[in-house]
């Protein structure tokens, strides 16, 4: 999945030769950091943002107190789903066009080792302990399920056509992976690693989001523009949240990205190149509000306080910070080209 | 006899659950002859078109696997004097009832009138001519090929975008490239842009590929485009493929060629990679030894759209299945960028436009500022205020 072709704006050239300065000047500021964190170590407060860039092959490390871009790291082809491990010692990106996962050091930056994800893996999400990552395999139909130690394979769960969305609940027994072309979300038994049931979703579903307690899955559908809230032991779609946008056509509004906050209250929706993301009450499912961020907003991650919640804008090259206490958006950050998953650090 | 009786529940109810395996058998109805180009490299594949068809057979049964639904498809080539009613005929009395169609307009409308009493529903992925959803539309024919005035829009807003609003046309001879011609005028008219010359290509006959090769092709063209009134960009309509391809680098004024060559308004092409088009070119790619082409993607998304109906609907019967794909919930996710719908007033497919140069993605229309208050997909082609459409 690639953006729009958008003409360079004035605003995308200056940021393009902001990010080559920065680019000249990177080298000393890397040499620099590193002396500061052999002298004094990480700053207790901060997290820090791993965002993947689709076009630059780089993934774009952000301090969450500064909101500045503290380092660039640069890693295969096709950058997209992002994760840290659960022991917080490395981020995880999916590189699809070398069709594996790259484990980055998160203390040195750099590319420790790769995962056999099987061919063009897209989004992927892990169990509670951290031993289980479940990937999806877009280009053959299945889902690849991989033991995180020890590296290897532990086998394959054939699913529609172009599975894409992957979403664990809470008790890591069901895992949801959605097809985008067959529009559906797969409810799979992880213990025998068999589909339980298929519920029909509207066209083109990209993004699976379990509430905490686990009463709810969210499945957005992308060309549909809708989000199906699902009952996950009925295997029923109990409620769909539609987006009407005044001066918007429905084409325009592409649901993507989902986080719900801890407590289950409140969803946040991506709706690409509406470049908005929809605030959602969790309970009723009503749309509060619509807040403007970039163009074509992808992804989305809560610092782990929830005072925060970063958006990935894959047309404007650019990460939007929400105040998630006042609704409002605060900050860009410029990242690099084409800006696609967003993982934060716990700590 | 309690055993027996159980037995015999458990048999009706593994016998009925078999049963109930809906087969969605499809149609292929389509022209075998073969037609030339002058590009060696754009000569269509035997299974031109079908190739799509047989992609999205498997992309339903992936799906149709979970649904308990089994999609085949039944390929009818007509060569020669082949005859499309008798052919239509013969299907429905198979219980064939959905087609897909990659014909000629005068024998789709046989077809059609043939299928009409019988129920059969029809999925034009050949033909482009508009009066097929004016004048001639009828209410058993979907049209997932785009009707040259979207091409023609399409192509135009990117002129314009341009500011290439000075328009060379050369048209071909033949019926459908005035078809063609006719479309373009059309759309300079509505998109500001201003023809200044306008001349015809004669046909003249001749082979398309000679052992002499380009040497009075170089000479003959730059001939042929002399004397223009100054201009931005040359506009060729020439689907007979007689002169088009050979106009690129060769004109008297070294301007750009669009139209039938150099840019190329399509409904896909072998080189589309955004939007996750990748995936579907991989597949096919894989399956095929070769590349997508326009026709191929046209008959992938008539057999996306038949295997969507049945699993929203859960019905086989091609009535319910009009009645969705013309109803607001039908969304297809064809590689786009957005969602394709159909215009309820002809039962034309909305679609992007791909602007294409044989080698890359130049643009996608419709462009940006050009607006519409239903769909800015509805820039595209005759609008509805303006359809002489009325299906019955």
């Amino acid at each position: 999945m690639q953006a729009q072709i958008i003409p360079m704006t004035p605003t995308s050239i200056r940021g393009f030769l902001r990010r080559r300065r920065f680019h000249f000047t990177r080298t000393r500021h890397c040499l620099l950091g590193l002396g500061v964190f052999a002298l004094i170590g990480t700053q207790a407060s901060a997290f820090t943002a791993y965002v993947s860039n689709e076009k630059s092959n780089t993934v774009s490390v952000i301090d969450t107190d500064k909101f500045t871009v503290v380092n660039t790291i640069k890693v295969g082809q096709r950058p997209r789903g992002i994760e840290l491990t659960k022991d917080g010692k490395s981020v995880l990106v999916a590189v699809g066009d070398d069709d594996t996962i790259q484990v980055i050091d998160v203390r040195t930056h750099e590319i420790v080792a790769t995962l056999p994800s099987g061919p063009d893996p897209e989004l992927f999400t892990q169990d509670q302990t951290g031993k289980i990552l479940y990937v999806a395999n877009e280009n053959d139909n299945t889902v690849t399920i991989i033991d995180l130690h020890r590296r290897v394979p532990l086998g394959e769960v054939q699913v529609g056509v172009e599975p894409e969305g992957m979403g664990l609940s809470p008790d890591g027994k069901i895992l949801v992976a959605t097809s985008e072309t067959t529009n559906m979300a797969h409810f799979i038994d992880t213990e025998t690693r068999r589909i339980v049931a298929n519920v029909l979703v509207d066209a083109r579903p990209r993004f699976a989001e379990f509430k905490r307690d686990g009463s709810e899955v969210w499945v957005s559908s992308e060309i549909g523009g809708t989000v199906s809230v699902i009952d996950p032991v009925k295997h029923e779609v109990k409620k769909k949240i539609t987006f009407d946008i005044p001066g918007l056509r429905k084409e325009a509004i592409q649901a993507v990205g989902i986080s719900i906050t801890k407590d289950g209250k409140t969803g946040f929706v991506a709706l690409g190149p509406a470049n908005r993301i929809a605030v959602i009450n969790a309970a009723t499912h009503e749309v509060q509000k619509y807040l403007l961020v970039g163009q074509r907003v992808w992804h989305m991650a809560f610092t782990p306080d929830e005072k925060y919640l970063l958006t990935t804008n894959g047309v404007s090259n650019d990460v939007s910070i929400i105040d998630v206490a006042n609704l409002k958006v605060t900050k860009t950050i410029q990242v690099g080209e084409l800006p696609w998953g967003i993982a934060i650090s716990q700590q | 006899m309690i055993r027996l009786l159980l037995a015999g529940t458990f048999l009706f109810a593994w016998m009925s659950a078999c049963a109930s395996a809906a087969e969605i058998n499809i149609g292929y109805l389509r022209r075998s002859d073969p037609k030339s180009t002058l590009s060696l490299v754009q000569t269509s594949a035997k299974d031109d078109g079908i190739a799509g068809a047989r992609l999205a057979i498997d992309d339903n049964n992936t799906t149709g696997q979970f649904l308990n639904q089994q999609f085949s498809l039944e390929d009818v080539p007509l060569a020669g004097e082949g005859n499309a009613s008798a052919a239509t005929v013969a299907l429905a009395e198979r219980g064939i009832s959905l087609v897909v169609a990659d014909l000629p307009a005068g024998e789709l409308l046989n077809a059609a009138d043939a299928g009409s009493p019988r129920k059969v529903l029809f999925f034009n992925v050949g033909a482009t001519d508009d009066r097929l959803r004016e004048e001639d539309c009828r209410a058993n024919v979907i049209h997932i090929a785009p009707t040259r005035s979207m091409l023609a829009d399409a192509l135009a807003q990117y002129l314009v975008w341009k500011q290439w609003r000075r328009w060379f046309l050369v048209v071909g001879s033949h019926a459908e490239d005035k078809l063609y011609g006719d479309a373009l005028r059309r759309s300079a008219k509505r998109f500001g842009a201003r023809i200044v010359q306008d001349k015809v290509f004669e046909d003249t006959g001749g082979a398309r590929r000679t052992d002499s090769g380009v040497v009075q092709i170089q000479r003959q063209l730059p001939v042929f485009t002399q004397g223009a009134p100054a201009y931005d960009v040359l506009v060729a309509a020439d689907e007979s493929e007689v002169f088009a391809s050979y106009l690129p680098y060769r004109t008297w004024d070294p301007r750009p060629v669009a139209g039938s060559a150099g840019l190329v308004p399509t409904s896909w092409d072998g080189s589309h990679d955004q939007w996750g088009a990748v995936q579907l070119q991989d597949r096919f790619m894989k399956q095929f030894s070769r590349r997508m082409t326009a026709r191929d993607m046209q008959a992938w998304t008539a057999v996306r759209m038949i295997g969507e109906s049945a699993s929203r609907t859960g019905s086989t019967d091609p009535k319910a299945m009009l009645d969705f794909l013309k109803g607001p919930d039908f969304a297809l996710a064809a590689f786009k960028g957005q969602r394709l719908t159909l215009r309820d007033w002809n039962l034309q497919l909305r679609q992007p436009i791909l602007l294409s140069d044989g080698r890359m993605i130049v643009s996608v229309s419709p462009q940006e500022g050009f607006l519409h208050q239903v769909s800015e997909l509805d820039t595209l082609g005759i609008d509805r205020p303006e359809t002489q459409c009325r299906l019955k």
